[in-house]
């Protein structure tokens, strides 16, 4: 039994589909685009950059990538390397992951799973976009001003001493800071003031959960990012003495405040993944979860733990033994309700009807990626264990595990699931299946053997390294390509079904969330002919 | 969304909510969401004074003397009394009394002028006396120079971002102004004054919280 549904007249949907405009088509011309207050529409736009983004900061890794094939200077010297690696890391962190899932999925698919009509504050959102695109020119202009060589992380006293636009590339982060917040604080409104009538909380899709706990923490840690870098700033601009060790500072305060919201940071960039996660493995198993207020709950736990751990990347800096533990002790707790979450989803599968349509693919990706990216970051909780693997390229692989295997799988497992409303079109489920085989096969090859350099003590950001390390080097960078052209597929199946595709059905998934039992495809611009009711929940398969 | 003065209605319902009640709830909702972001915001200066302040009891109690007591508290007293007024002003809006929302709104402007001004003499005061952040700190009376001046860092750092945020409140209450005179609020819809009420507590608050912390060190 789906979600009952007061009055639709929804035999005739195919007879409104061809007559009424949807958003796309709703109004036309550019500035249409440019002052829309349509979430789908700003959600569209955020997708576009968002992606431009990840290619150019793509690029980047290859580049790095390449220069690491020979154990000596191939292309490039050491500074440019610097400068790439801090490129890649500082584009990808600040312009498509932590964005990523919540200003684009999270625009279009969340307002819809509510049966809402749009964001609560929608002039917010289209602010929150232009602050995005004026942070992503100021980065932009950044970079061409002088390249920082920092790495994303701008430690002092390096970031206060070195040339470079370090002020500059601060201030469009900074900015892009302020696009999180908004976007944050625009979600939790919506979820509290906007559900249908009958959506009670434990009536929600999952993905609102998880949305819900993102943009918690998107709201409680970005505004201390904001002081940290303005604090930065300030000390390369007037000297105040915070960080400086020569002007009386202290550079591992700089690692506390840095980290207090870079690792809330990394729970943003996961919990959107997960609750994408939530929804493709129930719909594609037609099963219904297992464990919902376990799942809801445990995105809840996950945002409020994070607050408390930020300390494990410090491990090595000189803070107390006693600091160390605690922070050891509390990382091996916030890996529980992610533990918790993969079995919930595991059960779900079983016993369900599984169907291996091109999201699934991504899902069962995330599983397995997300597993071994979660596990290693628990081995890296061990104190003894990180004295050995801080800096190497283990923590390097364990990110991108969970970054790239977890995050970025659900991502494109999300933007296929929800192509058919926003596009109106189906993909071809062949090329689907062939991207995600191939992105699959390059991420392993790229960043498995990371772990093993890592484990014999090759160390991050390192330009020149050991004729040991050549030949595992070499696997990465051959995956490296292997993964970039996985991604490149993607985008061209995706752009391809835009111009060629079948029209979709209305719910092609056969899901039983408002998004996709209550709009046609693509979506409407008022998303729903009549207010949606809601009288049962989210995932009532089979009842 | 200016309210139509024609209309039954006299709140300006934006389409994607269902009712008044519930853009009112939305509206309130978001902007005490943005008020704990402003807390945070100043939390890390907050930190930052804190670490210091334990690491060198002594040269922030010899520091803090340079501070005007005086004037630090008449700024309390000021910014204290100009909550009062923007509370009045949302008194009087609810009461429809147009002239009196004016004469409220028109006074906290007024005492956030006058809080500028004092500050802006402190200022001064200090620039005279070579009391300045970082590599432009000039002053050789200060016990310690070298570690005081973060002191004095601080105190600009905390004082300028909660000027900043006093002139963005006087920003926001001249727009707020402007708009009661153009008789865009009445009993029924009020909505955006609360916002601003609410924004210029704030500032008064981390005020109560950043005098006695930088003035009153004992």
């Amino acid at each position: 039994m789906s979600h009952t549904i007061e009055s639709i007249e929804f035999e005739s949907s195919i007879e409104q589909e061809n007559a009424e405009p949807n958003y796309l088509t709703a109004s036309k011309g550019l500035k249409s685009w440019m002052f829309t207050l349509d979430h789908k529409r700003i959600g569209l736009m955020y997708l576009i950059s968002i992606f431009t983004f990840f290619f150019v900061a793509g690029i980047f890794a290859l580049l790095v990538r390449t220069e690491l094939w020979r154990p000596t200077k191939l292309l490039m010297e050491a500074k440019t390397y610097n400068q790439f690696f801090t490129l890649h890391g500082a584009i990808m962190v600040f312009l498509v992951i932590v964005p990523g899932i919540p200003a684009s999925l999270g625009n279009f698919a969340l307002p819809l799973q509510l049966g809402a009509k749009d964001v609560a504050f929608p002039r917010l959102n289209l602010t929150s976009y232009y602050i995005y695109v004026i942070g992503a020119f100021f980065a932009l202009f950044a970079i061409i001003n002088g390249a920082i060589d920092t790495g994303w992380t701008f430690y002092a006293p390096y970031s206060l001493n070195t040339g470079g636009s370090v002020i500059l590339m601060v201030t469009a982060v900074f900015i892009l800071g302020f696009s999180s917040i908004f976007t944050g604080l625009n979600f939790i409104v919506t979820v509290h003031k906007l559900r249908a009538p009958g959506m009670t909380w434990f009536r929600m899709p999952l993905f609102v959960w998880g949305m819900y706990a993102t943009s918690i923490i998107q709201v409680m840690a970005t505004p201390v990012l904001a002081i940290t870098l303005a604090l930065l700033a300030i000390e390369r601009g007037l000297g105040i003495g915070i960080f400086d060790p020569i002007l009386g500072g202290d550079p591992v305060l700089f690692q506390h405040f840095f980290w207090f919201y870079s690792h809330p940071a990394v729970y943003i960039m996961i919990l959107p993944g997960m609750a994408i996660i939530s929804e493709l493995i129930t719909t594609f198993s037609q099963k219904k979860i297992f464990g919902y207020r376990l799942i809801a709950f445990s995105s809840i736990a996950i945002a409020v733990i994070s607050f408390l751990v930020w300390g494990h990347h410090m491990f090595v800096s000189g803070q107390s033994e006693l600091a160390g533990m605690v922070f050891s002790a509390l990382t091996f707790l916030v890996a529980v309700p992610s533990g918790i979450k993969i079995f919930n989803w595991i059960s779900t599968m079983h016993k369900g009807s599984i169907s291996l349509k091109t999201p699934m693919l991504w899902a069962l990706s995330f599983l397995f990626l997300f597993s071994i990216g979660g596990l290693t970051g628990v081995f890296l909780a061990v104190l003894s264990i990180d004295v050995h693997l801080h800096d190497t390229y283990f923590v390097v692989a364990h990110f991108h595990y969970v970054m790239v295997g977890g995050t970025m799988m659900a991502f494109v497992g999300g933007i296929y699931y929800w192509w058919p409303k926003m596009t109106g079109k189906m993909y071809s489920e062949k090329w689907g299946a062939i991207a995600a085989i191939l992105v699959f096969l390059g991420f392993n090859l790229t960043f498995f053997v990371q772990f093993l350099m890592g484990s014999h003590g090759m160390p991050r950001r390192y330009y020149n390294y050991l004729e040991q390390f050549r030949t595992m080097h070499q696997f990465s960078t051959v995956g490296s390509y292997l993964l970039g052209f996985g991604f490149f597929l993607v985008l061209l199946n995706l752009l391809h079904s835009v111009a060629r595709g079948e029209r979709a059905p209305a719910n092609p998934w056969h899901a039983l969330t408002l998004d996709f039992t209550q709009t046609s495809s693509p979506v409407i611009e008022h998303n729903f002919h009549h207010q949606p009711t809601v009288h049962t929940g989210p995932y009532e398969y089979g009842e | 969304m200016v309210a139509n003065q024609m209309s039954n209605s006299r709140f300006p319902l934006v389409s994607h909510f269902s009712s008044p009640h519930q853009q009112v709830e939305a509206s309130k909702l978001g902007m005490w969401l943005f008020l704990a972001t402003e807390i945070l915001l100043f939390g890390g200066l907050f930190v930052f004074y804190g670490v210091y302040h334990y690491l060198h009891p002594e040269l922030f109690k010899a520091a803090h003397r340079f501070l005007n007591v005086e004037l630090g508290a008449f700024n309390t007293v000021v910014l204290l009394f100009s909550s009062l007024t923007v509370a009045l002003a949302i008194h009087a809006i609810q009461q429809n009394k147009r002239k009196w929302v004016i004469i409220n709104l028109s006074l906290t402007i007024v005492c956030a002028c006058i809080f500028l001004v004092v500050k802006y003499f402190e200022y001064t005061h200090k620039f005279h006396q070579g009391l300045l952040p970082g590599y432009y700190f000039r002053n050789a009376t200060v016990p310690d120079p070298d570690q005081a001046q973060v002191f004095f860092s601080i105190y600009f750092m905390m004082t300028g971002l909660h000027g900043i945020h006093v002139v963005i409140g006087m920003i926001v209450l001249g727009w707020l102004l402007i708009r009661v005179i153009r008789g865009e609020f009445n009993s029924q819809y009020y909505v955006p004054i609360e916002l601003g009420g609410l924004y210029w507590h704030l500032v008064d608050v981390i005020w109560i919280f950043l005098f006695p912390l930088l003035y009153l060190i004992r």
